[in-house]
This record gives C-alpha cells, structure tokens and sequence, in this order.
C-alpha cells in the first residue's frame, strides 16, 4: 500500500502513465502499433518513428529545460530553427559542391556559429541588462524569422546533399540517425550537468538567486550559459528539421515549437518558478506529445483537436502542481508531523 | 508602572496567545492603547512586534485572547476589515505605489465620483486637503515616486487618514529618515495625537522613543515585560529590558577567564579604513586580527548588519578601504570576498542562505564548489567526507545529507550554513544573528564552536543582538548606533552589559 | 464628501481628454510620458519619412486603412493593455479571436441570427478570459502558462467546431466593412468606428474609474494594493475577461474583414498583440503605460508594413526585423528607466 502511495507520489508516474495509455490505446485500435519490423537493415514501426519525430522536440526542449531551471524561459528557440537552416543551406546551396562533408560540415559550423551568437545575445539581455526573459527572448522570436528569410533572399531554400539528408533520413545500426544525435546530446547534458557542478549549480541559482550570490556562485555567467546552450540546441535541431524536408522554409521550420518545449519540460515536473530540474522528465514530457499527436491519428480522432488534448495536459498538470493545491495535498500528508517553522519577527 | 488612565482605552488586547508550529510567538499578552496617545512598543526582533500588530490588524488569527476595539469585541479577518474599524496601518516599506500620483495614492478607493466616473478635480482638491492637514504642501498631481521616502511616508498617513482612522499604527516609519524628515514626521505625528488619534509607533531608534512616546510597552520573547511611561524609565534601563539580562541557562559558557589573549602585534587579517556606504553605514575603521572575535554590538537598524556585509563585498563600499594581510583589496562581491578567504553567513537564513530545495550535502557542498567553478565538482568522496565530518561535528539533526534542507529547523539550517562555510576554511568568518530564533542548545553548541575555531586561530566577527552573548564571545566589541560605529572597547570583566548599554544609549558621549 | 462646489469647479476646467496623455499643463514634463513620446516620434519620423519618399503616402486614403485594416489589432491590443498593465501577460488572443470567428461563422451557418451569434462570439472570449483569470489568481498559475492553456484550448475548439474555412454572408458582419467615403479619399468602416469606441472607453475605464485606477495599482505593486485595501482578486480576473472579450470582439471585426470564420485565423497575433502594447510604451512589469500607447504601437506596426509596401525593393521580411528591432529598442528604454527610477 504504502509502496503503491509512494510510487504515485513520484513525479513522474502521471506523465508515464499518459504515455502507457496512449501506447495502449493505440495498440488495441490498430494491432500492429508496436511492431516493430527489419526493412532492407533499418527497423520500421511505429516506436521507431515516434523516437524519430521526437528528436527534434527533444533537442529545443533539453536546452529549455536549462533554462527553465533558472527561472527563465527562451521563446526564440523556434526562429533560432528557422535561422539555423537559412544558414546552413545556404551555404551548401551556394556551394559547388554541395554533396561534398567538407561542405555540409562548414555550412553547419556556420550555422552553430550564428546561433552562438544569438545565444550570447539572449543571454545578455536576461544576465546583464536584467530584462525578464519572456520579453528579452521576444525580441528574436519576432525579428529572427524575418532574418531568415533576409538570408534565403525570401526562398524556400531546397537543396540536394547526401551528407546533409543523412541527418534526419540515415540509419546507423538500424537505428535513425535524427533520434540518435538528440540522444547523443541528451546523454551529454545529462552527463555534463550530473557529473560536473553545472547542474546543482543551476539549481540553486534558479532556487535561490540571492543566496546562490551571496554564497559565491557565478549566477550571472551561468545564467548566461544556459541561454546559449538554448541556443545551440534549438541550432541542431534546425538542422534536423531542414534535413528532413531538405529545405529551410524560414516561415514554418520549428513554428510554435517553444510552446511545446516548455510543455513538455513542465509534464516533466520541472517548475517554471525555476530550481530543480529533471532531464529524464523532460524526455518522458517529450515522448508523451509526440505519441499523443502519433496516437490521435491512429486512434481516428482529427489531428487538428491535438491542441484541444494539449490543453486539457497542460490545464490538469499545471493545476497539480499550481502552489494551492500542492500546499492543500501537502497539509493533508503532513497532519501528524509539523514542519519546523521559524517564528516571524 | 503607571497609573490607571482617565480615558477608555480604544484598543484592549487582553490575554493574546498565538502559536506558530512549535514556537510561541506570543505568550499572554496584555496591550492597550488609548486615544490621544502615542504608545510605543519596543522590543528586539522577535520579540513580538509585529506579531502583536497583526493580530491588531486581523493578518494572524489568535489562539486566545480578547481585543476590545472601541468597547466591542472584535476579530478582524484582515487589514481590510481592520480599517472599516478605523485602524490604519503605515508599514516599514512604504506601502503605496510608485507609479501614481500623489492625489491617487492618498485616495486610492475612495476617489470621488460622479455619474460613475473619477471627478478628478474634486479627488484632488480632496486629497490637497488631506495632505495640508499634516502641513504637507505638495503638488497633488506629482507623481509619488518624485518625492523623497520622508513625504512618501507621509502621504502614506495621509492615506490613512482617508479612512477616519481612530488607531494608526506605525511600524518603523523611520528606519529610512534622516533627522530633519524624522523632525518633520514628529509634528505630523503630534498633531494627529492632538486630534485624538491614538497612535501606536514601533521603531529602534531610542531617541525617537523618548523624544515622541507618551508611554512604552516592552516585549521580549513573546511575552509582556511592562507598561511604562519614558519618566519612569531611563534609557539603559529600556535596554536592558529589551535585551533581558539574566540569562540563566548559558552559564555552563562563563568562559570570560579561559578567553584567551589576541596577539595585536602582527597584521591585522583585515582592516577596514573609512570604509562606508551611502544610505547604509557611515565611514567606519575596523581591524580584525587572525584569532580574534569582534563582537558588534547596537540595535536592530544600528548598521551593524551592513557594516558586515562591506567586510565580505556582499555590497560593494563607496568610500574607504579595505586591507586583507595588509595588501589594498576591491570587494566588489562576494566572490571577491570567498577569493580572500573571508565568509558571511547572512541574518536571513531563508532568503539569503539555505537554498531550500536542495539537499544538506548539496548546500554544505555549495560554497566549496562556488569557489572551484562548475567544471570541477567537489569529487563525490571529498564531498561525503567533508559533509560527513561538519554533520557530526556540528550535530545537524537529521543526520542524514539527503535531507532536503529546507525541511530542518532553524538551529540546524544555521548549522548547515556553518558547515558550509567551515568547509571552505575561511580566515574570516563573519556571523550575522547565527543564534537568533533557534533554541538553547544549538545555540550554546554554536557559541562554543566559534570560540573554538577562534583560539585554532580564525579571525571571527560576530552579531547578535543578544548582548550578553556578544560579550561572552568576544575579544573586542565595536559598538554602533544608528549607523554609526559609536565606539570600540576591549573586552575585559570589567566590560558588562551596563557599560555597552550605557554606550548604545549615549551614543558614546558618556563612556 | 463631493461637495456640490468641487465638483462644479470640475466642470468649469475640464480635464484634458483624450489628448490629455500627451499634452501636459505643466512645462516639465512627467517620465511616464516618455516612452509613449517615444512612440510619437517613431510614428511621426516614419510619417515624414514615408511622406516625403513616396507620393500618396499621406493620403486619407493610406492613412484611412491604416486605421481601418488594423482595426481588430486595436481591439485586440486594447485587451492585452489591460492584462499588461497589472504585470501579466495573455497569450490566448489569437486563438481566442479565431474562436470567434468560427463560432459566429458555425451559428451563422446554422441560421442563428446575428443578435445570438454575435453576443455568443463575444461571450465565448469573456468566458476563456474568465477561466484564465481563475487559472491567475485562485491557482497561482503564472499567466503565461495559464493564457498558454487558454491558447491551445481555444484553437483545439476551432479546429472543432471549423474544421474548413467557414463562408460568412451574414449582412451585419458584412456591414461592419463597408466603407462610408468621408470625402479626399479618407473613410470609415463601421469596424474602424466600433475600434475607436472600445478605445474610448477602455481610456475612460482606466483613467475614470476606480477599477481603472486599481489595474495601475495592482501593477505598482500588488501586494501594495492587497495593503491599501483594495479589490485586487476581482479586478485580476476582470482584466483577463476584458482581454478575452476585446478578443471576442477583435475576431468579429475580422471576420467582416475576411468574410469567413476559419481556425488558422490570427495565428501568432499575440505577439503582434503585446509588440504593439510594448512599443506603445507601456512596461511589461506593469503599472505603467497608456492604452493610447497601444493605438500607436498597432499603427506603428501597421505603418511598417505600409512603408514597406510603398518600397516595392524591400522585401516583405523586413517588417519582423524592423518589429524586433523596435521592440529591442524599446525594451532597453524601458530597464532603463526602470533602473535609474530605483
């Protein structure tokens, strides 16, 4: 019972069970949903899709969780998309050689650059100028798509490369290529934030700015930091999406994709109001909107009232987790054992 | 005490308990106040101020007790209902709002309409007249923010006057004044008195309280020390009364013979000259030396909590300077101030300290890491060590370094901090209040710790605003008075309570 | 307390109107002006730019659809003033508005009258803006989360009720564009009209009332405002019903704009929304600004694209550049002022 209770308790345990759900009623409209079948050496089926379609979404979203986590947001991820393919097919477009690595590994590099650059930018605004990260991140939100189209001249940008299609479309030990970069990276920054000081330290910033200050950590230049791994990430998922459609359509690459990042990192159980985070959260959260859109189709219901079930998502999740109701279930849990209150001056 | 009075009290507060979880905050508490007066309530933070106001005001709900507004009974459910009984409350922080005008602040829902709409020439003709009752004669339609924080305290009285306050209460209306604005904000206050109102004044500053209190209430520690009137009670003996001077159970740490003597030879670790900060303390010298404990004594509100936030680069100084080892150092934040081996751990152990949600090990953990950077974490096996050695060491209950630190009491989050703090092994460790609202174990526990880090050599500085703890600790004692450090003495046995007392009272002029 | 003598006096010296934000009596003038003078002079450098580059660009005609083409961004913005002012933020208007249109379009075609569509269009925003404002203030849901929900709840809606663009041919929506000539090329659509109308009151609801009067308070400082006794719940909720029925009423002005009612409408109009609001000079922490701001942030925008229209070289991606830009330029303006009041 107890154990049950506890398992409940775990932050998790809704998000996966939406996604069990979702699995499941998939399964019993359409039998073969799980399937997973060998093709010419690749695996085929709908799993390996939904980790396919997931990788791009969750690549913006490990970078949001980032930020999130010090109480920011970056709502410039999606034109940073939109930017980093105008770039990089530009570049292998005006090239002479466009099937060429060389080519498409100097295109991409220029790509990561300028959005090192955009990075930099946001971060400046929110660390140094102070300026709330919802209205600094605009900024680019609305003049970056219009920077990418001043850099395809206006043009759906399309281009044929080998290297380049192999992004989104390869396999590598039957496995799709997209979901194993944006796996790459998830372990990375999983990595990078668990083995280092970086991810503690990021929590505590986001808990506590003034503490965190007063006790000698960096804030200002990891606040920093992590709007520019927003923007790097958001970058190689531009990648991802114009691989695919081997185009760079600055009008719709990565549309709206800020919202659905910041979705799935608050299913995750990362809090807006910052502190800690949850990387593995954030790839549940992922999983759970990318099978829900997956599933509605299968399931039969119209793919437009995706955003209908979203809602309900975010509405119930938001609501668990708003200061009310979690500050009623906790007085309901702790009625024997009182916390330790210090007595107001 | 005094006299029964000729008139009705109009507030009676009788018997008020209240508890939070663990603590009382007030313990049978007697209060009146009557009309025409102005009563002061004096006490050290945490002594139940505040708390006693807002079981006024209707914020806390009280365990048991009586309040008698007016001859009837009364339980406010909030500031709101509070001031349709006619009390008006002015807090500390201006309560108004910048960006209106100053006619909109003071009539704020009670603007004067017609057919519905805001008739703004007579809102403002109405607010002119309210301000000119308190002789203040400022253009209604200026916006609030251009005026100095004096005026904004006064318009925030003329506010409540809006009301038709019978009772104003004034919770440190002059922690921000300069003397002219302090002179200003008396009148005002008189006048009110002279109407009738019956004014209820908190500040720190004794001056004040003897220069405009018509009685003295003191609390301490959530209980009713007395009623007085200022003729009946001299200032030390205020003081005295506020701080308690009996305190019975710490005696086991009478360690005044066993203090050791501080070499004063050397270099000081630190030295402070001029060092000051607009607003905040006036240009102070201070010398530190490795092994010593520098008591600060002085009130609340006496800048001894910014002067200890200069020495760590918490705030950067504007004028002065500052000496560690005998080399000129920029403390320009707290990095600066960790770089030098020197460590403050704040007053406010919630919103400056602990960061809540993270685990005992990881706040431990933090200032080490701070000074290493991200990059190189505190390897797991030094940082169990380091933790392990500090829980026991300081006996942080729970035991247990995944605890969630936010979830300890107050005596073990400030131990918590200690270990923090100790695991980066200062040269100077500041303390500000690392005893206040925890219990008296933990604190003589952290007492003889610092007396202990002292004699292995580390140099402390130490804030309490229990002065008998100050003295017990101490090798020196520099003593500060409304922003001012006052005076500098060497602790002896013949340094008692008295004589700090008698030195925060005059101001220095008398010792 | 309204002594018959004041208020009489009050009648004799009548407040500055409408103008009255702007115009000062006294010579120095107050900071809260000077992001709204900025709008002024950005409006009136691209006007004298525009002017002197391009023939016909001072035209009534130009200049008359710059009001009537964006009149539903006006109504829209408008709404968002009021959630900005008190330091929220409402993302839900596009979508909000969209809802509207496809919900009076589907009634429309289900031979509801006018007199219940339109009501219904408009109520269907109060009651989303109600819901967000419940979401704010009982649950403590930050706005941007709960307006998000809003967003994707409203759109789901559409594509619900709308699947396909949806022909409207009910005459009182089309009446609402038709053009009355007022003569030199200037006129006037009863949409532009009833665009002024809400202006004209939201500034008298802010300037003129203690609701109005609170909505600044609350964005000074809201625990300020709970001290000072005033209504805060209450008026946090209503700013957000105002902005779902501005944008209720915004989807009908454009639906007599584009004569249908179709799910994809006013996709990212939200952000045109609060650049509008924030070009229009009033600061996003709240508290500050005009909704008269906002009319020239919406004819800002609006006069951008006309520029660059008139330019026929420049590409039509120029406007989000030149926006965010102006956005940038702004919001610097604004921490600026910001910090040097502290």
């Amino acid at each position: 019972m107890t154990g049950l209770a506890q398992l409940t308790r775990h932050r998790l345990f809704w998000p996966i069970v939406a996604l069990v759900v979702l699995l499941l009623a998939s399964t019993l409209k359409s039998h073969g949903f799980l399937e997973v079948t060998v093709r010419d050496g690749h695996l085929y089926g709908a799993p390996i899709d939904i980790m396919r379609r997931s990788s791009i979404l969750l690549l913006v979203a490990l970078g949001m969780t980032l930020v999130i986590a010090t109480r920011g947001i970056d709502l410039s991820v999606g034109a940073v998309m939109a930017i980093a393919g105008a770039v990089t097919l530009t570049q292998i477009a005006s090239s002479p050689d466009p099937g060429a690595v060389s080519t498409v590994a100097v295109a991409m590099l220029t790509g990561l650059a300028v959005c090192l650059v955009i990075g930099v930018f946001n971060g400046f605004l929110v660390a140094v100028l102070g300026i709330q990260p919802i209205i600094a991140t605009l900024v680019i939100m609305t003049a970056g798509r219009g920077i990418a189209m001043l850099i395809t001249g206006g043009q759906i940008t399309t281009v044929t490369s080998a290297p380049y299609k192999t992004l989104a479309s390869g396999f590598w030990l039957g496995l799709p290529v997209a979901a194993l970069i944006a796996g790459f990276f998830f372990v990375v920054v999983a990595l990078v934030t668990r083995r280092t000081a970086l991810g503690v330290l990021i929590e505590s910033v986001g808990i506590n700015p003034t503490a965190s200050r007063l006790a000698g950590v960096r804030a200002r230049t990891i606040i920093w930091t992590v709007y520019v791994l927003c923007a790097l990430f958001a970058c190689i998922a531009g990648f991802l999406q114009s691989s695919n459609i081997m185009a760079a359509d600055s009008n719709n690459a990565g549309l709206f994709i800020e919202l659905d990042a910041i979705l799935a990192v608050v299913i995750g159980g990362t809090s807006l109001a910052g502190g800690k985070f949850s990387l593995t959260g954030t790839l549940v959260g992922v999983l759970v909107i990318t099978t829900l859109t997956l599933s509605i189709t299968v399931i039969g219901i119209p793919v437009n009232a995706v955003s209908l079930f979203k809602a309900l998502v975010v509405i119930v999740v938001c609501l668990l987790q708003s200061p009310v109701v979690q500050h009623k279930l906790r007085a309901r849990r702790r009625q024997a054992a009182p916390v330790p209150v210090e007595v107001p001056a | 005490m005094m006299t029964e009075p000729h008139t009705t009290p109009i507030v009676e507060m009788t018997g008020i308990t209240i508890s939070f979880p663990g603590v009382k905050a007030l313990d049978d508490v007697a209060f009146r106040l009557l009309p025409g007066e102005v009563h002061a309530l004096m006490g050290e933070n945490g002594a139940g101020k505040s708390t006693l106001i807002k079981a006024l005001t209707g914020v806390y709900g009280i365990d048991s007790g009586r309040i008698v507004v007016g001859g009837v009974d009364q339980v406010f459910s909030g500031p709101a209902a509070a001031q349709d009984a006619g009390i008006s409350t002015v807090y500390q922080e201006v309560n108004l709002t910048d960006n209106l005008s100053v006619a909109e602040n003071v009539m704020l829902g009670h603007e004067i309409r017609r057919f519905g709409l805001i008739d703004w020439h007579a809102t403002r003709k109405a607010a002119r007249t309210y301000l000119q009752a308190l002789n203040l004669d400022i253009d209604p339609k200026s916006s609030l923010s251009s005026h100095s924080l004096a005026v904004q305290q006064l318009v925030a009285i003329s506010r409540a006057m809006v009301v038709d306050a019978r009772v104003l209460i004034l919770d440190e209306p002059t922690s921000s004044l300069d003397s002219d604005e302090v002179a200003r904000l008396f009148d005002v206050i008189r006048t009110l008195r002279d109407q009738g109102v019956a004014i209820l004044f908190v500040s720190h500053f004794l001056e004040q309280i003897y220069a405009i209190s018509d009685r003295i209430t003191v609390l301490r520690n959530g209980t009713l020390v007395g009623e007085y009137t200022p003729e009946e009670l001299p200032r030390v003996e205020l003081v005295g009364k506020m701080i308690g001077r009996t305190l019975e159970v710490l005696s086991e740490l009478e360690g005044r013979s066993e203090r050791a003597v501080v070499d004063r030879s050397g270099t000081p670790f630190m030295q402070a000259v001029g060092v000051g900060r607009r607003g905040s303390i006036e240009p102070f010298d201070l010398d530190i030396y490795p092994g010593e404990i520098v008591g600060l004594a002085g009130l609340l509100g006496s800048g001894r909590t910014e002067l200890a936030r200069l020495l760590y680069g918490a705030d950067h100084a504007d004028s002065g300077e500052t000496l560690v080892s005998g080399e000129s150092v920029k403390l320009r934040n707290p990095r600066a101030g960790l770089a030098k081996s020197i460590v403050f751990s704040s007053e406010s152990r919630k919103t400056e300290g602990i960061i809540g949600d993270l685990t005992v090990r990881e706040n431990i953990v933090l200032g080490l890491q701070a000074e290493r950077g991200w990059m190189r974490r505190v390897p797991k096996k030094k940082a169990d060590e380091v933790v392990a050695q500090y829980i026991e060491a300081l006996g942080v209950r729970p035991a247990n370094p995944d605890a969630i630190a936010g979830n300890l009491s107050g005596g073990n989050q400030q131990k918590v901090l200690l270990a923090r703090w100790l695991a980066t092994a200062p040269k100077l460790l500041i303390l500000d209040e690392p005893t206040r609202g925890i219990d008296v174990g933990a604190k003589a526990e952290i007492q003889k710790l610092v007396a202990d880090l002292a004699a292995q050599g580390m140099a402390v500085v130490f804030i309490s605003a229990e002065l008998e703890e100050v003295l017990r600790l101490s090798h020196r004692i520099a003593v500060l008075r409304d922003r001012h450090k006052v005076a500098e003495l060497i602790n002896s046995d013949d340094v008692t309570t008295d004589v700090v007392v008698d030195l925060i009272a005059s101001g220095g002029t008398s010792a | 307390m309204a002594t018959d003598e004041m208020t009489v006096k009050a009648r004799k010296q009548p407040e500055p109107k409408l103008t009255g934000e702007v115009h000062r009596s006294r010579p120095t003038l107050d900071r809260r002006y000077l992001p709204v003078l900025g709008t002024v002079v950005v409006l009136a450098l691209m006007l004298i730019i525009g002017g002197s580059r391009y023939e016909n660009f001072l035209s009534g005609r130009v200049m008359a659809n710059l009001l009537i083409n964006n009149s539903f961004l006006i109504v829209v913005a408008v709404g968002m003033t009021f959630v900005i002012l008190t330091g929220g933020i409402d993302l839900s208007v596009g979508a909000v508005l969209a809802l509207s249109t496809c919900i009076s379009a589907w009634m429309f075609v289900h031979g509801w009258p006018a007199y219940v569509a339109i009501p219904a269009a408009i109520l269907a925003g109060a009651l989303i803006g109600w819901a967000v404002g419940v979401m704010v203030h009982v649950f403590e849901i930050q706005p941007f989360i709960a307006t998000l929900a809003a967003m994707f709840l409203a759109r789901g809606l559409c594509y619900v009720i709308a699947p396909e663009s949806i022909p409207i041919t009910d005459p009182t929506i089309i009446k609402l564009g038709t053009r009355w000539d007022l003569g030199g090329g200037w006129a006037i659509t009863p949409s532009g009209l009833i665009a002024l109308a809400v202006v004209v009151v939201a500034f008298v609801t802010l300037h003129y009332t203690r609701f109005g009067r609170t909505v600044y308070a609350i964005g000074g400082g809201e625990q300020s405002a709970r001290l000072m006794g005033l209504p805060v719940a209450r008026t946090k909720v209503l700013v957000y019903v105002i902005s779902g029925t501005c944008a209720g009423l915004g989807g009908l002005l454009f639906a007599a704009f584009s004569s249908s009612g179709y799910s994809l409408t006013g996709v990212g109009m939200e952000l045109d929304a609060i650049a509008a609001v924030v070009i229009g000079g009033t600061l996003l922490t709240g508290g500050s600004g005009f909704v008269l701001g906002s009319v020239l942030g919406v004819l800002v925008l609006g006069l951008i694209q006309t520029i660059i229209t008139f330019e026929g070289t420049l590409s039509s991606w120029w406007t989000k550049i030149v926006i965010g830009a102006l956005l940038l330029v702004f919001v610097i303006l604004q921490r600026l002022l910001v910090v040097r009041r502290r």
